[in-house]
């Protein structure tokens, strides 16, 4: 199945999991699309299914129904590898055995890149989330926010057509993540790198989205811009978590 | 999962089934099936015949005896030990943790030589008359196993949260109470996994039983060979063998939950916490260690190392010279140096082969299939191959020796072939292999795997890049094991090696039970030789050993 859609586009799309032989919807018929270079946040308490929804897009989690799909073919058949999306994770998932530029130049290896235009590229990338330098680190002697920034180096080096970020700064503490928050804006401009980005922090999704979609107990309840929302006042579940 | 990548797991998984069902499956249950037949008709006076000897029910008597006692004082010593190496930090901390860990790895018969070398008449605590006893054999068995207590405990306690006992202090509990109201139980899981373990190797101890006990005390191990080499009688070595697997899938089924409970446990910390300098409050967890450490592993080892110097005519190296000869009256078939070089070669085949088989293994059984019927297909796979974990190498070495005669009703006998030694140790020393790369990758986070995949790395190479990788910083250790316990493997190569090519560990035991001063003079710096040999195997390995790995053992 097609559409005429640029970008991601995500319809109707059920994700269940298992609990005590139960199968119940995390994600309960969601749709919404990202335009190339879009950065878009979703934006919800924890599980409201909204890291369900990021993996599924990666290719990660079993579809019960719906498509997911990129300039409109579906991406259904595409395993994970082969999807040229990146991946953020909340605590890095850094591989321990390998150096700092080892780890950003995984992505490259893969896709085949020669060893001498990895290098340079490595170098960039690690300049460009303020770690030059950093090249022949070992991970494990990384604070909490390198790590962070080494891991979206990595989800960079391979320019993936989409990038999904998972709470890729909640484990940091407020004021690195203020910091980085705005750091990760700057990098995904600058690059123009379409993004799908998670999150439970509004300040956080104002910050680095263009637009921001509100997620309750699997569904997405609403979706528009900062100001659109703040506008149209946000959905009173959705206010009552974020406590305003 | 794509039918591919079942086929291909399936061949995995099918190399060492095939090896375990021709070398574990195949002989343990031959002798199962004599145990409980004859001439192919069921047949139980077998079991009558054996149950009816008061001499049967002594040494199963004994052998949970000994087990017991040998697991209760491993335990006991053991927590203090796992409290100050791991718990504590001091100045030699690397030191005193490497000693702690010599002892597990130290052939069979070395330590049974260095316990006579230290208690018989003429050593240095002779006069206590202590050779031959029970206590001997006890304080054996818990040099042995007090570094598998220490490890297992000490590995879970370094990665316990400190902050629940922090907590139980604020609130008021003085430091002991703290520790038995909640350190105590925190570590429950991995002191059971501990004492079943440790008791499993004091129940189906056979070597240092062999030399220490005389003809007064036994194990069922030892009753086994003896029935099988002295009495010839196979029948009740068989029934003997049924009621050792017995005793041994009981402690194993005990283990195997403790283990599950252990890798539940949630209160871990993925790195070490900082660990604070032992202090003046940890006297007597530390004066307990000490002694324990000077006293009991020490002294045997201090011990076999002086009197292997000491000659007819005063000090010397009189006894090493005499490793190239073949004994007092000739009683060796070959010289010493020889049957090391054997047991060398013997180790390296062994090492080889279990290196394969194990890492296998350990592929296989971590892997975390998607699909229900898959995780049970896993599950089943992880117990069956740890099966040979438990089943002494006795079992497997008397096993080989009846089952191997014309296997399956072919018409080859594979007892003469002299790839038999190197699978038997193999067989052995396989799960050691399996334990130590498992948790390693067990350990592994799936979202590991998916960071790979997401950066654009196929199934196979997200194994190579993530899996492979791993197994490669914990495979040092594996081999270290490996090899260490292939070069003294005593249980199952008694059975199985050729008169005219004995392994070291062979050649020690026959020096040892025949008499002249010449022969133990040959029989201690043989020891020594090979402790030597094992502790630096070990020690190379150590210092490739992943610092985050926590392995079992």
């Amino acid at each position: 199945m097609t559409t005429t859609a640029r970008g991601l586009e995500v319809r109707d799309l059920v994700v269940e999991y298992e609990a005590d032989g139960i199968s119940l919807p995390a994600v309960d018929g969601v749709s919404f699309q990202v335009a190339p270079g879009e950065v878009l946040a979703l934006l919800g308490p924890s599980g409201c299914g909204k890291s369900t929804l990021l993996r599924a897009i990666a290719g990660l989690e079993h579809l019960v129904r719906g498509i997911v799909s990129w300039d409109g073919s579906d991406l259904a058949a595409v395993p994970v590898h082969r999807r040229g999306f990146g991946l953020m994770f909340q605590d890095g998932q850094l591989f321990p055995h390998r150096d700092v530029a080892g780890n950003v130049a995984f992505g490259l290896q893969m896709t085949g890149v020669p060893v001498a235009d990895r290098k340079p590229r490595v170098a960039e990338l690690l300049e460009m989330v303020g770690l030059a330098g950093f090249g022949s680190r070992q991970v494990a002697t990384l604070s909490g926010g390198e790590r962070q920034r080494v891991a979206l180096a990595r989800s960079l080096a391979p320019t993936p057509r989409l990038l999904l970020l998972d709470e890729p700064l909640s484990a940091l503490d407020r004021a690195l993540r203020e910091q980085l928050a705005e750091d990760l804006a700057r990098v995904l401009r600058e690059t123009h790198t379409t993004a799908v980005f998670v999150t439970h922090d509004q300040d956080e999704a104002f910050t680095v989205a263009d637009r921001i979609g509100v997620m309750m107990s699997g569904k997405l309840v609403q979706v528009g811009t900062a100001t659109e929302l703040r506008a149209e006042g946000i959905d009173r579940a959705v206010r009552a978590f974020l406590g305003d | 999962m794509t039918v591919r990548r079942w086929v291909v797991w399936g061949l995995v998984a099918a190399v060492p089934l095939a090896f375990l069902g021709l070398f574990f499956a195949l002989p343990t249950g031959t002798l199962i099936a004599r145990g409980f037949s004859t001439d192919g008709a069921l047949d139980l006076s077998g079991f009558g015949e054996v149950f009816g000897r008061p001499r049967t029910w002594r040494i199963v008597g004994l052998t949970f005896l000994q087990a017991g006692l040998g697991t209760a004082l491993a335990v006991g010593f053991g927590i203090p030990g796992a409290y100050v190496l791991y718990r504590r930090r001091f100045r030699g901390q690397w030191l005193a943790r490497a000693l702690v860990t010599v002892p597990f790895v130290l052939p069979t018969v070395v330590v049974g030589v260095a316990f006579r070398s230290l208690l018989a008449a003429g050593g240095p605590l002779g006069g206590l008359h202590l050779d031959g006893t029970l206590v001997a054999i006890v304080a054996a068995l818990v040099f042995f196993n007090y570094s598998v207590v220490v490890r297992t405990v000490g590995g879970f306690w370094a990665h316990l949260d400190p902050r629940a006992e922090q907590a139980a202090r604020v609130l008021g509990a003085p430091p002991w109470r703290a520790f038995v109201s909640v350190t105590l139980p925190a570590l429950a899981p991995a002191v059971t996994a501990a004492a079943s373990i440790v008791f499993l190797f004091c129940a189906t101890a056979f070597g240092v039983v062999l030399i220490l006990g005389g003809l007064r005390f036994g194990t069922i191990e030892t009753e086994i060979w003896i029935q099988t080499t002295q009495f010839l009688n196979l029948r009740a070595a068989s029934v003997l063998s049924v009621v050792q697997l017995a005793v041994v899938a009981v402690v194993l089924g005990v283990s195997g939950a403790a283990r599950r409970r252990r890798e539940r446990a949630l209160h871990l910390t993925a790195v070490e916490g900082a660990r604070e300098r032992l202090g003046r409050g940890d006297w007597l967890p530390a004066a307990v260690t000490g002694v324990f450490v000077l006293v009991l592993l020490m002294l045997p080892m201090l011990s076999l190392v002086v009197r292997s110097l000491q000659t007819a005519d005063g000090w010397g190296l009189q006894n090493y010279a005499n490793l190239a000869t073949t004994g007092g009256r000739g009683v060796l078939n070959a010289t010493v140096w020889a049957a090391l070089g054997n047991s060398v070669r013997t180790a390296v085949l062994a090492t080889v082969i279990a290196l394969v088989v194990g890492v296998l293994v350990a592929l296989v059984v971590s892997r975390h299939p998607r699909s229900r019927s898959g995780r049970r297909a896993i599950e089943t796979l992880d117990a069956v191959f740890m099966l040979p974990l438990g089943v002494s190498a006795v079992t497997v070495g008397f096993g080989f020796l009846i089952a191997l005669h014309r296997p399956l009703g072919l018409n080859l006998d594979l007892r003469t072939w002299s790839g038999l030694v190197p699978v038997a140790q193999a067989v052995v020393a396989a799960p050691l292999v399996v334990r130590t790369l498992l948790p390693v990758l067990r350990a592994i986070d799936p979202r590991l795997r998916q960071a790979a995949a997401v950066l654009g790395a196929g199934p196979w190479r997200v194994f190579a890049a993530v899996d492979l990788a791993m197994v490669r910083r914990a495979l040092g250790l594996a081999i270290g094991f490996a090899f260490a316990v292939s070069l003294g493997e005593f249980g199952a190569t008694s059975f199985l090696a050729r008169p005219d090519r004995p392994t070291l560990p062979i050649v020690i035991y026959r020096l040892i039970g025949r008499p002249g001063a010449e022969n133990l003079g040959m029989a201690l710096a043989a020891s020594v030789v090979l402790a030597a040999l094992t502790a630096g195997v070990m020690m190379l390995a150590e210092r490739w050993r992943p610092a985050s790995a926590m392995g079992e053992l």
